[in-house]
């Protein structure tokens, strides 16, 4: 494979710009310059366009095995290159859960089989994901885990949350949490606020957020391991992880797009499109999410993508599943509400996209456009605007809270290792 | 004149002052009804009313089939109070009762927004009959006309909520119906028991009774649950009485005329004071009348429109 993708716009490291010419073979990027390359086999134009690295999703569910009907490996990698995501993790919580290294190897196996795009296991923290036991990591990092994951359920256990972290430290891998004291959450369907008031719904305090996000810093604090917070979404939060990272703490977090670009008010109509969690939170949470983005407090954009069958959104809210097919509307979603409005520029949110998620889980030759790294690529039309059509989705949950919504930022090509894995 | 031209009766958040009042209107009609010797009216002849409570209720039900009854209607009472007899999901219900041609579906349900669900997925006219801690729209239509029938109106007037707020549906959709109209609406109760944002909505949170019943024309007591449910809540009702119990010594705070009202059925001495009950202060069985009358009224109005008056199964 010899190919070259030919007047891309490129972002330089300073933030500047220049008209490049990206030289692929074997599925590395051999060279990126100002001339075109001669010797290329073909070639993609990418005129007007820019090229930024592939994607990298840091808390996607791909739900395979166990729940092939919400998405499989195939139609996750599909929607992902859809999306610009050139590397997905999976989360743990897959039936059986990826807890030991067989399950491991399975996910890899299938990634290979079946995915278009680069499939990054988590291995689940504690056996079963229950929160109970130590979980083998070792033998789970042999079969190539990027991360230990909670499966997006808190551990309850403070000295176990501790020893998991302590633990995870031998093997340098990513803890990878979510942060939901359930007695401070239980039985909520909405944020706890004017939205829970107003439709009678339980809600989800923000501190079910905000103690477990506290506790899981002062651990991180002690222990010294590598903790990644995901699905950041209160003010508190963001505010919490700021002072840790002032204090030294190696904590790194991520948040989703519906937590940016929408508010609690989205499920004030029961709405269960919009039943995520957490919860769509407040105005103000919104505004403290994206100054953490703007400020670097929040480190990376996940999509959350957490695919559900219709059948369990139509249904009374309460009874309605958690859930959002995210990973298609991502970067257009992130690139409208975050760079067209001027509170980031396109070099930042890229970096949030792939360049910080890469060095999270400290991927090697992923995250950057140059000489040597792996060609996974993304070309961005940041001109044209687009109606998000949820009946076009390619995951299987074709719903979306943002169904009808226009937004700048059309992925116009994904190319992960050489080759081209979704062309419009 | 004002019109209700909808499918369902849903919430009081969701229609305007205009068609609260005129709903008001026409249960002022019914109650000319239910005050001749022979309680009949045939304006519900032919159709069909099916109650349909996912959660037990004995007042609630046999206020709807009286009202489906002075009506004319034929009323079918579906016991779906328990997991093995609610015929499973509640769309594949209304799917169900459209084809047996059913015109109402009278419901009450444990989740917040499963009758706006309903509605939107069947052909039936849907009334909300409570669901979850959203809203009780017809009870508080009922509380509505008896502040009417005795203060003649709601612009600027004081009404007071005492109580557990958080678990009364009623008083979401009374909070919404008298802002709406144009009273001031003070809410006290153990800070435990009130939910977020009220003050956002307009509403008047109060540190105390004393405070909240300050200068009021209305007083509604809220009903507790058991005991038991509040532990982690609340110490005990005993301490709940000393702080928000309706006494005759409250009602010195607020004006003369002040009405106290309760949803009922009330625990005496704990949510209201057995002296306050006894005195002219008190409009309990006027409520329950006009309940009636409020939703006769709602069923009229709806048989109105069209999705009843397109009701059968062919």
């Amino acid at each position: 494979m010899n190919i070259s993708i030919n007047n891309a716009r490129v972002i330089n490291p300073d933030g500047s710009e220049s008209l490049r010419h990206i030289h692929v073979k074997d599925g590395v990027i051999i060279n990126v310059s100002a001339n075109p390359p001669q010797e290329a086999a073909g070639s993609i134009d990418a005129a007007g366009k820019y090229v930024l690295p592939g994607f990298i999703d840091l808390n996607c569910d791909v739900c395979d095995p166990g729940y092939e009907n919400r998405e499989d490996m195939h139609t996750a990698s599909k929607t992902a290159a859809k999306g610009g995501f050139t590397s997905i993790t999976c989360l743990p919580t897959t039936q059986p859960v990826i807890d030991n290294n067989t399950a491991v190897r399975y996910v890899t196996d299938q990634g290979k089989k079946f995915s278009v795009v680069n499939i990054l296991p988590y291995g689940a923290m504690t056996k079963g994901n229950l929160g109970l036991e130590l979980a083998e990591m070792g033998e789970m990092k042999k079969e190539g885990i990027a991360g230990v994951s909670d499966g997006n359920v808190s551990v309850f256990d403070a000295s176990l949350m501790r020893n998991i972290m302590l633990y995870a430290s031998m093997f340098d891998l990513p803890v990878i949490t979510f942060c939901e004291n359930r007695l401070l959450s239980e039985g909520g369907a909405v944020n706890h606020g004017k939205v829970s008031t107003v439709t009678g719904l339980k809600g989800k305090l923000r501190e079910a957020e905000d103690t477990f996000v506290a506790r899981n810093l002062i651990l991180a604090f002690h222990s010294g391991s590598r903790l990644h917070i995901t699905h950041v979404s209160t003010r508190e939060s963001v505010a919490l992880i700021r002072f840790a990272k002032e204090r030294g703490v190696k904590v790194t977090c991520d948040t989703c797009p519906h937590y940016f670009t929408l508010t609690e008010e989205a499920a004030s109509g029961y709405d269960t499109f919009a039943k995520v969690n957490p919860p769509l939170r407040a105005a103000e949470d919104v505004e403290a999410v994206k100054e953490g983005l703007r400020d670097g407090t929040i480190d990376a954009i996940s999509t959350g993508h957490s695919p559900v069958s219709i059948e369990n959104k139509r249904v009374e809210f309460d009874r309605a599943d958690f859930g959002i097919s995210s990973l298609e509307t991502a970067f257009a979603l992130s690139y409208t509400a975050l760079v067209r409005s001027g509170a980031l520029s396109l070099r930042e949110l890229s970096e949030k996209l792939s360049a910080n998620p890469a060095k999270i889980l400290k991927l090697e030759g992923k995250g950057e456009i140059r000489e040597g790294c792996d060609a996974d690529l993304v070309i961005a039309d940041t001109e044209s605007v687009r109606r998000i059509n949820a009946a076009d989705f390619a995951s299987k949950a074709k719903f979306s809270p943002y169904d009808g919504r226009e937004a700048f930022g059309v992925v116009a090509g994904t190319m992960v290792s050489g080759k081209m894995v979704y062309i419009p | 004149m004002a019109e209700f031209e909808r499918k369902d009766f849903i919430s009081i958040k969701d229609i305007s002052a205009e068609e609260i009042l005129y709903i008001l209107d026409t249960a002022d009609i019914m109650k000319f009804v239910l005050s001749r010797e022979k309680k009949k009216a045939p304006h519900l002849s032919g159709k069909s009313v099916i109650l349909l409570f996912y959660e037990n209720s004995v007042r609630a039900r046999l206020s709807y089939e009286m009202a489906a009854r002075f009506l004319s209607a034929n009323v079918v009472e579906m016991n779906v109070t328990t997991e093995e007899n609610s015929g499973g999901n509640l769309l594949e219900m209304g799917k169900l009762i459209d084809q047996m041609g059913g015109d109402f579906i009278v419901t009450r349900h444990s989740m917040s927004g499963a009758p706006g669900l309903l509605a939107r997925n069947c052909a039936a006219s849907v009334i909300n009959a409570g669901d979850g801690l959203n809203e009780n729209p017809t009870q508080s239509l009922l509380d509505l006309l008896t502040i009417r029938n005795h203060k003649k109106g709601f612009k600027g007037l004081k009404v007071s909520i005492i109580g557990d707020v958080a678990n009364s549906r009623v008083t979401r959709s009374n909070i919404w119906g008298l802002l709406k109209l144009g009273a001031e609406v003070s809410i006290a109760g153990p800070a435990t028991l009130i939910p977020p944002g009220l003050a956002e909505y307009g509403v008047r949170v109060c540190g105390s009774a004393c405070e909240a019943v300050s200068g009021a024309d209305v007083i509604m007591a809220l009903r507790m649950k058991r005991e038991g449910h509040y532990s982690a809540l609340l110490p005990s009702y005993a301490e709940y009485k000393g702080l928000f119990k309706i006494d005759m010594n409250l009602l010195q705070y607020a004006k003369e005329d002040v009405i106290v009202m309760h949803p009922g059925p009330i625990n005496r001495e704990i949510e209201i004071a057995s002296p306050v009950i006894e005195s002219r202060h008190c409009y309990v069985d006027d409520q329950i009348t006009n309940g009636v009358a409020v939703r006769m009224a709602v069923l009229y109005i709806l048989s109105l429109n069209s999705g009843a008056k397109g009701g059968g199964c062919l």
